[in-house]
């Protein structure tokens, strides 16, 4: 294909649509709502997409794409807000932006940690963008070049990442991500449906557990309870302090970073399949591993918010790739946009690069353009919206567990999502309180499903091709792609394990006795155990063969770490009980306390269904914990009620109903 | 936001439709206008059941009496047992509720699945949606194809699945039927990416239902990385498996059944692969209402989708958004119901133990 005389032409009519004031109109739209949607963690793009995906059919296809597109631009933008602010990982693609970007908001510097996240994001689509204008055409072999093999390879890059997370002691990091990865595999397997860990009589945990349920137990209701026991502000001072311009100086001191990890990002993003859940935890393990001094991360290191940032932005448009070329929705996210083009007239494919080649370049540049505005507002915004740290976090906490219950109830719409999301939040606690890595714990559970399908069925095939014959069996599994990923990730777990006692999220340790560790150890093996088991009577040899490996290996784990804490005093490092010192150990209120509040919330909501709790638990709470009069305790609660019937009654979502539901009918919302 | 509200235009079609059908006179005693329709589908926001239910449900909007909003509701999870085990419970007679299944459900209520707690006979249909799928190999082995599998029985055919108890069931029961030596490789997510491991060499035989497969493999084919083998065909009005009229160059699987050595196109095999290619393909989507909807509240649903079928634009807006669908409204879609919930206990059977000898997949 003559690039020249093909390319120019369709990019100059791409510019024309791009900037026709219809265009713009409808894409700033889109822009507005991804941003207002997406500042409820769990709900995003996906929710944003549906919502307008009625009003396609029929729309005129530049204003229906310009709408679309517009939302699709902000999703990794927007749940930077509470990744940042409230260390809560708005959807997969910024899970790692709250390793730093929470500690820096806790020291008071969320303005700068925002700008700097918001200006990675809008480089990082832009060059997305640039990049995707080139490679298009050759696009496709590229994508044919990564089979089975190769992605299989990047998962395990991605999990290679967990030497660099491990924390303090390497071991508790393997436990933690095994155990992570046994949780990811609960539910029945992704090839033959062999029941895991779950029985048909609770039809909840055959689906398995979903990641907006393991994110918010794991992170969010952990750092949520620790703050409310403190009773301060989410910034320790009270204060702001580095202010949003810092953000934009600290991203062109590290511009080549944030070019690098957007390079990540697209190559990682166009490929179909691997979805948006290593991109980030790969861009922010090359910025530990690339850097030299590296003791700040995990406490607030400004680079670990660019790196994932600039990453996230630029898969999204990565993701376009295969999304428009194969038809082959990239995330889902892209699969509801693919849904849209079909309600719009227009059938992504082969046909699309090479008839419609305006169109794609259309998409290509309206998604770089709403970066920009999406992310240019959000840094205009993000000096104000950082006073939110600034806030005492008792009067915050109610609204956060309201929107956690809320968006953990999206995953399914059952009770048995606020039962999963307490079962989880504990194990997130104890892993926060006994020092156990739980980034390791969520790439586990993140990249488990894709790992056991890659395993599969790359070895399901290379067993063929060796049955074929034996060159034709090296061929397919010893690539230079594969060979290259092996090498990236031996040296990754290399320099990830020199340097993870770095990583950590605590400076000071503290120990207290060794029951209580122990304890939760042996919880811990007890589950594993019982997991390996029950892994090893399952019938179907492919079901089995996964969950058994890793369950013998976290085992084994678990008896080296066991066998450490009989050996060791009291004072090692692996007995680390954050309850005995610290800012949990001196915190005035307790942590059992402080959780009941939230337990108590979905005790009432069982009864009640969750307006009426929501209603009984606001005024009890501002009324009991906070201190405030019954007259400030009633406003605060009908501001609380009122956002949340606002968007639910946008977005068209029910809520959880309780037993009086069961024996009376009553009307919206209190269904 | 273009919100589609017409109430002059949709008046006048509907007494157009009022004068075409005769039946069409309880239609004025219902009246939908303010409400809020929801088309509930027991799977997520992507994928071809969305697809599908995001196309009918601004048209029924317009269609149905009073002009109601129509949106979408999605109740994903347990291969969509969940989602139609909750309509099972649902007792909204008044027309403002409608489901839509697809083969993914039938599937595992033909099989029984101990997940199913739901009974079709109970709900009442008013449309089904059929498509058509297309069976294809790569060039080198297109060559050696000539109207009958008998010349590439040994050879080794490797083929992406979503699971054997999916759709995927109606392809590998056929190439059983045929033959074939086909090693599935389980846990794709969708059809899309079997097409993918195809053009990637990794697997070499592969099928893609109609639509699909005229936009991404189409392309193949003109550069010769691709050779269409057979179709599914569809049903005539009298339950024979015909050509597709999509692809009428194409054989159906019945007659290279017929024409291949040891398969037949009788018996309990091939009752059994019919069964369950009507209730994945021929029958695969339908609209339903709860059982307890009057009769008044279904007929109004059939004339609305009778008058959708009968815009002068409908084939050119389902050609382009949702692919070649025969749409089937009225009795048809009560036989197409039928047709897609019903399997004989012997076929039953015969599937049930040939996927637990063959793939190690049982139903407990």
């Amino acid at each position: 294909m003559d690039i020249l005389t093909v390319a120019l032409p369709a990019l100059g009519d791409a510019f024309l649509t791009v900037i026709q004031p219809q265009h713009m109109m409808y894409m700033i739209a889109g822009v507005l709502l991804g941003l207002s949607i997406g500042v409820l963690p769990g709900l995003g793009g996906i929710a944003g997409l549906s919502l307008v995906l009625p009003f396609m059919f029929g729309m005129d296809p530049i204003s229906g794409l310009a709408l679309m597109v517009g939302l699709i631009a902000v999703i990794p933008t927007s749940d930077t807000f509470s990744s940042v602010l409230l260390g809560i990982p708005g959807s997969s693609a910024s899970q790692a932006t709250v390793l730093d970007g929470f500690p820096l908001a806790r020291k008071g510097q969320a303005a700068r940690a925002l700008s700097a996240a918001f200006v990675s994001s809008l480089y990082g689509g832009i060059l997305g963008a640039m990049v995707l204008t080139m490679i298009i055409f050759v696009a496709r072999p590229l994508i044919l070049a990564f089979g089975l093999p190769e992605m299989l390879m990047i998962t395990i890059l991605g999990m290679s990442m967990v030497a660099i997370l491990a924390g303090r002691i390497p071991l508790k990091g393997v436990v933690a991500a095994g155990l992570g990865i046994l949780v990811g595999t609960i539910g029945t397997a992704p090839a033959g449906g062999s029941l895991r860990m779950a029985t048909y009589d609770f039809p909840y945990l055959v689906d398995g557990l979903q990641l907006v349920i393991i994110g918010l137990g794991i992170y969010a209701i952990p750092e949520v309870v620790s703050l409310l026991r403190q009773d301060t502000s989410i910034s320790k001072s009270g204060q702001l302090g580095a202010g949003w311009s810092q953000g934009l100086r600290d991203w062109w001191a590290n511009r080549w970073l944030s070019t690098k990890c957007a390079g990540i990002g697209v190559i990682v993003g166009v490929i179909p399949g691997l979805g948006g859940s290593v991109v980030d935890w790969i861009a922010y393990g090359y910025a530990v591993q690339s850097t030299k001094d590296r003791d700040q991360f995990g406490q607030g290191d400004i680079r670990g918010v660019i790196a994932p940032e600039s990453s996230n932005n630029a898969k999204e448009g990565g993701g376009l790739v295969p999304t428009l070329i194969f038809g082959i929705p990239g995330s889902g996210s892209m699969a509801v946009f693919l849904g849209g083009l079909a309600l719009l007239g227009m059938s992504p494919g082969p046909a699309m690069i090479r008839q419609d080649l305006d169109i794609t370049y259309t998409i290509v540049w309206s998604l770089a353009l709403a970066n920009v505005v999406g992310a240019g507002l959000c840094v205009l915004l993000s000096g104000q919206i950082a006073r939110l740290t600034t806030i005492r976090f008792t009067l915050l906490a109610p609204f956060l567990f309201m929107m956690i219950a809320f968006a953990a109830f999206q995953s399914r719409m059952s009770f048995g999502d606020l039962i999963a999301l307490v079962f989880v939040g504990v194990i997130g606690i104890l892993l926060r309180r006994f020092d156990y890595s739980r980034p390791a714990f969520l790439i586990g559970f993140v990249l488990s499903t894709q790992a056991e399908q890659f395993v599969n069925m790359a070895t399901q095939i290379g067993a063929a091709r060796f049955r074929r014959s034996f060159e034709a069996g090296i061929d397919y599994l010893v690539s230079p792609i594969t060979v290259s990923l092996l090498i990236l990730t031996v040296l990754s777990i290399v320099i990830g394990i020199r340097q993870s006692k770095n990583i950590r999220e605590n400076i000071t340790t503290y120990t207290g006795t060794k029951r209580a560790p122990m304890l939760f150890l042996g919880a811990i093996t007890v589950y594993v155990a019982i997991a390996t088991i029950d892994a090893a009577t399952v019938t179907r040899f492919g079901d089995k063969v996964f969950p058994l490996t890793v369950g013998i290996v976290t085992l084994l784990g678990c008896l080296a770490l066991m066998a450490r804490m009989i050996l060791r005093p009291e004072t090692d490092d692996v007995f680390i009980d954050m309850e005995t010192g610290g800012d949990d150990g001196e915190a005035p209120h307790s942590l059992w306390g402080t959780l009941a509040w939230f337990f108590g919330l979905l005790v009432l909501t069982g009864l009640f269904g969750f307006i009426i709790a929501l209603a009984l638990f606001f005024v009890g709470f501002f009324r009991l914990r906070a201190g405030l009069s019954w007259a400030m305790a009633l406003v605060f609660a009908s501001v609380g009620l009122g956002f949340i019937l606002f968007f639910a009654d946008l977005l068209n979502r029910d809520f959880p109903p309780g037993l009086l539901q069961s024996y009376f009918d009553l009307p919206w919302p209190f269904t | 936001m273009t919100k589609i509200n017409t109430p002059r235009v949709s008046a006048a079609i509907l007494a157009a439709s009022a004068a075409a059908f005769s039946f069409a006179a309880p239609v004025a005693a219902q009246d939908l206008a303010g409400k809020t329709v929801e088309f509930v589908i027991p799977f997520s926001e992507s994928g071809g059941s969305a697809r599908w239910a995001n196309f009918f449900a601004p048209l029924l909007a317009e269609a149905l009496p009073g002009n109601p909003t129509a949106i979408v509701g999605y109740r994903p999870g347990g291969g969509s047992t969940t989602g139609a085990n909750w309509f099972q419970e649902q007792t909204t007679a008044d027309g403002t509720l409608i489901f839509g299944t697809s083969g993914s459900t039938q599937f595992p209520y033909l099989l029984g699945d101990p997940r199913v707690r739901y009974e079709y006979r109970d709900w009442q249909p008013v449309l089904a949606s059929g498509t058509g799928g297309v069976v294809y190999l790569p060039g080198d082995l297109g060559a050696r194809f000539d109207g009958d599998m008998d010349d590439l029985q040994g050879e080794f055919f490797i083929f992406g699945s979503q699971g054997a108890t999916t759709l995927d069931l109606v392809p590998l029961l056929a190439f059983k039927m045929l033959g074939l030596q086909v090693e599935p490789v389980f846990g794709i997510e969708g059809r899309g990416d079997g097409r993918l491991m195809f053009e990637r060499g990794e697997a070499n035989i592969d099928y893609q239902t109609s639509s699909a497969y005229l936009k991404n493999v189409v392309p193949l084919v003109e550069q010769g990385l691709a050779v269409p083998v057979m179709s599914w065909g569809i049903l005539d009005d009298a339950g024979n498996v015909v050509r597709d009229p999509t692809f009428p160059d194409i054989p159906t699987f019945a007659e290279i059944c017929e024409a291949t050595a040891g398969c037949e196109t009788s018996g309990v095999a091939w009752d059994a692969w019919r069964a369950f290619f009507v209730s994945g393909f021929a029958a695969q989507k339908l609209v339903y209402l709860p059982g307890n909807a009057s009769a008044d509240v279904v007929g109004m649903y059939s004339d609305a989708f009778a008058e959708i079928l009968a815009r002068p634009d409908f084939a050119a807006l389902s050609e382009s958004q949702l692919g070649v669908y025969p749409q089937m409204i009225g009795p048809a879609a009560r036989v197409a119901h039928e047709a897609a919930i019903t399997v004989s206990d012997e076929a039953r059977e015969y599937v049930l133990s040939w996927l637990a000898e063959a793939y190690g997949v049982t139903m407990q």
